[in-house]
């Protein structure tokens, strides 16, 4: 009986030192002049179990903060590689409850993000959703689905629990509409690098800088869409972003299922350092 | 603009609460793209020669509007045909893909990307896109491109390029999926030809507006014929579109009756990864597919389910926004049959009349039959027989030979 209490408390500190902003891991890592590294896998693939251990490689690498993908059936904005994750995830069992869960039993103390589309969340209750996701530990939320006009339920139950809504912007994004979208985003702004979806790619566009000066603002610029090696990591940093997302690379070492720990902590050290090399 | 204070973020497309632009941001300003190239040729008296035309010689409108002398004795009421499988191609479908393929065209597109589940809204997509000069891409699911092999090869006799989809349910939803990442990766020079009143807005809209066609003809046929609008219009609906297509010009004609047949499959129940059924207005739940809130098939969790359906064409897992508003609204009463039932009538139309209507249509059909003998449809009922069945002859067969 005590030693479940014991854990119990130690999960929700850990959530609760998670809670941590997005905005201040920022601070900390800009007075250390240092760009982030956001990684992203699926919650649930190949297991939820897996899953913990995937996490830690990650933070272990170097992760400064962790998307966590809740799947999807429909991923529209998804390439081959996170799709295929989405489906083990749900064939594994993976549901709104049992991700909660997962996120609560996290042994990391990174802040952690809820990337998943528009569905799961509205179908759980969009107010529900952010309180639950919130009292789990998670920071901030991912819905590629939802532009800035449809998202006015979303943001204010995030603003109500204290969790920043990420927005995208992409090359076709027009100078007004990133206007708009500035004033509704927190925590970071999500830039995608090139048109299409999700998935590792040899180039990184270089639209990347063009992207990156069109967006005036305080707020820090992350980059992802196709980045998958330390040097392409590097490339991102110096074109001026604050941080570099990384996802189909991890979750392709995910879906080979060898030396999965290892690789992924190798992974993330490469990337990394890659960062901090830009410097 | 005008004077007025709409507020920057004002949601566009809205019917009730369902419709919107769910989407992801890199789509959004094609979006409004379209939106204006729609808003500037829709009355523009150049495009709208061209649609004419195109409808007239090259689709063979106006399609008539015929009364069906034997089954109308059968049931005891006036029933008229709306015969839609007239058109070129054998399917309504083209009406839509006339219209957007020529603004494509206007707005200077030169690529076409669109979703099939029966193969009739690719193929449609594969006529105009031969016609007009278009690189032409059709997704279609593998499941579907199983069971309709003969449209997945009138589309590539056309010059299309057919690619089957693997992913997910391998039917019309991941299609429609599949079409999306191509047009997010290829969003400059593309057109993408949603086939149905489905979509972000400005699709539901547009669809419906180039299928109002049928209502508009039935509205004067109706008059022309019998003196009056009909007391009933039915329709089979999947995603929509011949039914919004044939209600649009009656909404605001209250006496008219307006009914949508959805596909029922083999029972309007759900297992925990698929529903026996396509029955979204019926039996579905208020959701977000394909950018638009609307009425889903959908899991406690918000995974989208499979859907079911002997008729490939009523496939779908979603519903159109306007559709959903309307059937809620009660505006438009929603029903459904099974698959037996659309079969049955299938057979029924083909042995009295000598017409093989689609089993998308044999739905609509099919409610007419159970429906007329109570005498709810009224004295002048009208039928949209939105596709004709011959593309339908192997799957009948083989569910008669119990394969």
């Amino acid at each position: 009986m005590r030693t479940e209490m014991k854990t119990e408390t130690r999960a929700e500190l850990r959530a609760e030192i998670r809670r941590q902003k997005i905005s201040e891991k920022f601070s900390e890592l800009r007075e250390k002049k240092e760009g982030a590294l956001i990684s992203y896998v699926m919650a649930g693939d190949p297991s939820a179990e897996a899953t913990c251990g995937i996490v830690r490689a990650l933070a272990n690498g170097g992760a400064d903060i962790i998307e966590l993908g809740f799947p999807f059936s429909d991923p529209v904005a998804d390439g081959p590689t996170i799709q295929a994750a989405g489906q083990r995830a749900l064939a594994a069992g993976m549901d709104t409850e049992r991700y909660f869960e997962l996120v609560r039993d996290l042994e990391v103390e990174v802040p952690l993000i809820c990337m998943t589309y528009y569905n799961p969340v509205f179908r759980y209750g969009v107010e529900k959703f952010v309180e639950h996701a919130a009292e789990a530990g998670i920071s901030g939320l991912i819905i590629p689905d939802i532009p800035v006009e449809e998202a006015a339920d979303l943001k204010h139950s995030c603003e109500k629990h204290g969790l920043d809504l990420i927005f995208l912007v992409a090359p076709t994004t027009t100078d007004a509409r990133i206007r708009k979208i500035l004033q509704r985003g927190s925590g970071f702004i999500y830039l995608v690098s090139r048109l299409g979806v999700t998935g590792a790619r040899d180039n990184v566009a270089g639209s990347t800088k063009e992207l990156l000066s069109r967006v005036e603002t305080e707020i820090p610029k992350a980059v992802g869409f196709g980045i998958s090696t330390g040097r392409q990591a590097a490339e991102v940093r110096k074109a001026g972003a604050d941080a570099v997302i990384v996802g189909s690379a991890f979750v392709k070492i995910i879906e080979e299922g060898k030396d999965v720990k290892e690789r992924l902590e190798a992974l993330s050290r490469e990337l990394k350092s890659g960062i901090l090399e830009a410097n | 603009m005008t004077g007025t204070t709409i507020s920057e973020l004002q949601v566009k497309g809205k019917y009730g609460k369902f419709g919107g632009q769910y989407v992801p941001e890199v789509l959004m300003p094609a979006l409004e793209e379209l939106e204006e190239g729609y808003e500037r040729y829709k009355n523009d008296p150049e495009f709208l020669a061209e649609l004419d035309h195109y409808l007239r010689d090259f689709g063979g409108r106006e399609t008539p509007l015929y009364f069906a002398r034997n089954l109308s004795k059968k049931y005891g009421t006036k029933i008229y045909l709306k015969r839609e499988d007239l058109v070129h191609g054998g399917a309504h479908k083209l009406n839509n893909a006339i219209g957007q393929a020529l603004l494509a065209k206007f707005m200077g597109k030169t690529r076409l990307i669109a979703e099939t589940g029966a193969g009739q809204h690719g193929t449609a997509t594969a006529m105009v896109g031969a016609t007009l000069g278009f690189e032409t891409i059709v997704y279609m699911g593998a499941k579907d491109i199983k069971r309709q092999q003969m449209n997945a090869y009138r589309m590539e006799l056309m010059g299309t390029e057919v690619k089957d989809v693997e992913t997910g349910s391998k039917t019309l939803k991941d299609a429609i999926n599949e079409a999306f990442r191509d047009w997010v990766t290829n969003i400059g020079n593309t057109h993408y030809l949603i086939g149905s009143v489905v979509g972000p807005h400005p699709y539901p809209m547009i669809v419906r507006d180039f299928q109002s066609v049928i209502g508009r003809e039935v509205k004067e046929q109706a008059i022309e014929k019998e003196g009056r609008l009909p007391d009933s219009i039915i329709a089979c609906a999947g995603g929509g579109s011949n039914a919004m297509g044939i209600f649009h010009p009656f909404v605001e004609d209250r006496e008219v009756r307006l009914i949508a047949v959805e596909a029922g499959g083999k029972a309007l129940k759900c297992t925990e990864k698929a529903a026996l059924h396509s029955a979204c207005l019926c039996a579905g739940e208020e959701g977000i597919l394909h950018g638009a809130r609307t009425k889903v098939l959908q899991d406690k969790n918000g995974q989208i389910l499979e859907s079911e359906s002997v008729s490939a064409g009523l496939d779908y897992s979603g519903v159109g926004p306007e559709l959903a508003c309307l059937a809620e609204s009660g505006r438009v009463t929603a029903r459904y049959v099974t698959d037996d039932e659309a079969i049955e009538a299938f057979n029924e139309l083909s042995r009295l009349e000598g017409i093989i209507p689609a089993l998308e249509s044999s739905h609509a059909l099919a409610y007419l039959k159970k429906a007329a003998e109570s005498g709810e449809l009224g004295e002048f009922v009208v039928v949209n027989l939105s596709g004709r069945g011959d593309k339908d002859l192997e799957t009948v067969l083989s569910l008669k030979r119990g394969i």
